[in-house]
């Protein structure tokens, strides 16, 4: 479980994430909402040790993230930011074999070549893994970086928008993807996502922020009322039921 | 398809063609007795290895952790400083009783001061996350100028005669290493070294970025101050033996990206090793047994490098 305990984070005098307090299971998935700014990423990162908070706790099962070893904590704990850009010019293959890193520590076994090329065959990139990352599309690139977050198989994974730069095609496919690792590999997975209709379908719970603050969460049924989402985003919205799912019409 | 050059093809290469230059400048035109010549080459030889493979080494990692591939620790501000240490040395002692002192403790002073500057500079920079190239520059030429000036102001008030000999210390060069600060320097790059060689597997992650490293389970903030302690010896130490060489990291450094085709450290620094070794001893077999030049070398190296600086600039890769 991961315990997010009254955590603030403040740049000078402006807040960014003020107080936030929530638990989220182990297994299943769990998505992040809200406008631009409102405080998602900042949250995850805090989470993921890669910001420090102004104030509070977060612990990874019973681990306080600030206080535990980085190298611990990364054989638990994965994070595919939302800006996401590397300092190296690699390829596709050798930025997933980075995911073994917290196992191998720079020298690869052959059970982490094979967990690499399993990771590659998720995210369909077999025929793209000797490719260099700047030779790949924004979305082919997108695929790859989620590649090297699974496989560096943690039970927590966080992803600020995994659907960035994605088709049709490949968005319901990383969706499906992930609610399998949910499901049968039994992750805990945590999203920001914009597409609150992808929140809807996939996510067993919904996370809802604005202006720093968690205003709501619940499960995807309390979520998805036009109040909510009106409190949410400031936006009046037709929600639909259609065949068992909450659907959001907002394109009008 | 991509061109799979083998790294290992090249680290093979280049071994061979830096023992070959060495065994050249150890025999070629050795006319007279060997019990002579064999220790004085020796030492030149030496002192050139440990200064290429320092210089190559500390470029490498320096580029790594401040992610490009412009700035080398000399342009940041500290062969300006080895200049105002000299000046100030002069200004302050006079040159009578410096040629005097220990030249152990003078090294040691030295090497001292620059690492104080360089491991508070580095840290400072980068601490609290990573700066823009464009600030790094920044403060290097702005270092660079308040050290040359204050210089320059003490080198107008010492005597003339003073000042020529100041001039000599100056330059690069390899033919005044004294044989006992060479033992030391050889002493202090190899314990640098060992402990360099056990973070082999870091470095390749470090150059992901700070987030990734982190991610990936690195203490990022300790390693990078780890990395950048290690670089500031291996420069302060090369420095001090031999004097200021500007673009030379610079130069060995771009051509191992190039020729080693891989990002992975493991074979990234050995290359530019070899190769540094292979300019540095093979620059001065030139010099020295064709043109019969004596201290050119690095003149030559520092305009070659300074030509490559300004392509790299040109050509926008700094990233
Ligand atoms: N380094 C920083 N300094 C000052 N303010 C910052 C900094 N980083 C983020 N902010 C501010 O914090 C607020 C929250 O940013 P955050 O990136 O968490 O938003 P977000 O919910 O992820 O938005 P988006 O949906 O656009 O990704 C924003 O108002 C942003 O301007
Ligand atoms: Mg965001």
């Amino acid at each position: 479980m991961i315990e997010i305990s009254n955590i603030r984070k403040a740049y000078a005098d402006t807040i960014v994430v003020r107080d936030v307090s929530l638990q989220i299971p182990r297994r299943g998935i769990t998505s992040i909402i809200g406008s631009n700014g409102a405080g998602k990423s900042t949250l995850l990162s805090m989470i993921s040790r890669l910001t420090p908070m102004t104030a509070g706790t977060v612990t990874v099962d019973g681990l306080d993230v600030t206080k535990t070893p980085s190298d611990v904590l990364a054989k638990r704990l994965s994070i595919l930011r939302q800006d996401y850009r590397i300092g190296s010019r690699l390829t596709v293959r050798d930025l997933v074999e980075f995911g073994r890193y917290p196992y191998s520590k720079g020298r690869l076994t052959a059970e982490d070549r094979s967990q690499a090329d399993k990771a590659i065959g998720f995210l369909g990139l077999e025929a793209l893994a000797d490719r260099f990352l700047d030779e790949l599309s924004g979305g082919q690139r997108q695929r790859a970086y989620v590649a090297m977050v699974l496989c560096q198989d943690t039970d927590y994974v966080l992803f600020d928008e995994p659907l960035n730069n994605l088709d049709m095609r490949h968005a319901v496919g990383m969706m499906k993807l992930l609610r399998q690792a949910a499901d049968n590999l039994e992750k805990t997975i945590v999203l920001v996502l914009h597409d609150i209709n992808f929140a809807s379908c996939y996510s067993d719970y919904i996370v809802a922020m604005r202006d720093g603050v968690l205003i709501r969460h619940g499960s995807p049924d309390e979520i998805m009322t036009r109040e909510a989402i009106r409190e949410v985003y400031d936006m009046d919205v037709d929600i639909r039921d259609i065949d068992g799912r909450r659907i959001a019409v907002y394109y009008t | 398809m991509r061109e799979n050059r083998a790294p290992i093809r090249v680290l093979l290469i280049l071994a061979a063609v830096a023992a070959g230059v060495i065994v050249l400048f150890m025999t070629l035109n050795a006319r007279g007795r060997w019990d002579f010549i064999l220790p004085f080459r020796g030492t030149k030889v030496l002192s050139m290895v440990l200064v290429a493979h320092a210089i190559a080494v500390s470029t490498v990692l320096f580029q790594t952790v401040s992610h490009n591939r412009i700035l080398t620790p000399s342009i940041m501000g500290f062969d300006a400083l080895y200049i105002l240490i000299q000046t100030g040395l002069i200004f302050t002692i006079g040159s009578a009783r410096l040629t005097m002192l220990d030249p152990r403790l003078l090294f040691a002073f030295e090497v001292t001061a620059m690492m104080a500057f360089s491991s508070a500079l580095y840290r400072w920079l980068f601490s609290g996350g990573s700066r823009s190239l464009h600030l790094l520059v920044l403060v290097g030429i702005v270092f660079g100028v308040l050290f040359r000036s204050l210089s320059s102001f003490m080198q107008r008030i010492i005597d003339p005669n003073e000042f020529v000999l100041l001039q000599d210390r100056l330059f690069a060069s390899f033919n005044s290493v004294e044989s006992d600060l060479l033992a030391v320097a050889t002493g202090v790059i190899l314990v640098v070294s060992i402990i360099g060689w056990r973070l082999m597997g870091v470095y390749d992650v470090l150059a992901l970025g700070r987030e990734t490293s982190i991610n990936l389970g690195v203490n990022h903030n300790r390693a990078v101050t780890t990395v950048l302690i290690l670089v500031s010896v291996l420069v302060s130490v090369s420095t001090a033996l031999v004097g200021p060489v500007t673009f030379f990291g610079l130069l060995v450094a771009n051509l191992a990206y190039q020729l080693a085709g891989t990002h992975k450290h493991r074979f990234v620094l050995p290359v530019a090793v070899l190769l540094a070794i292979a300019c540095l001893v093979g620059g001065q077999l030139i010099l020295e047994r064709v043109f019969a030049f004596d201290t050119a070398l690095s003149i030559v190296i520092e305009f070659v490098g300074g030509i490559v600086f300004l392509a790299l600039l040109i050509r926008g890769t700094a990233r």
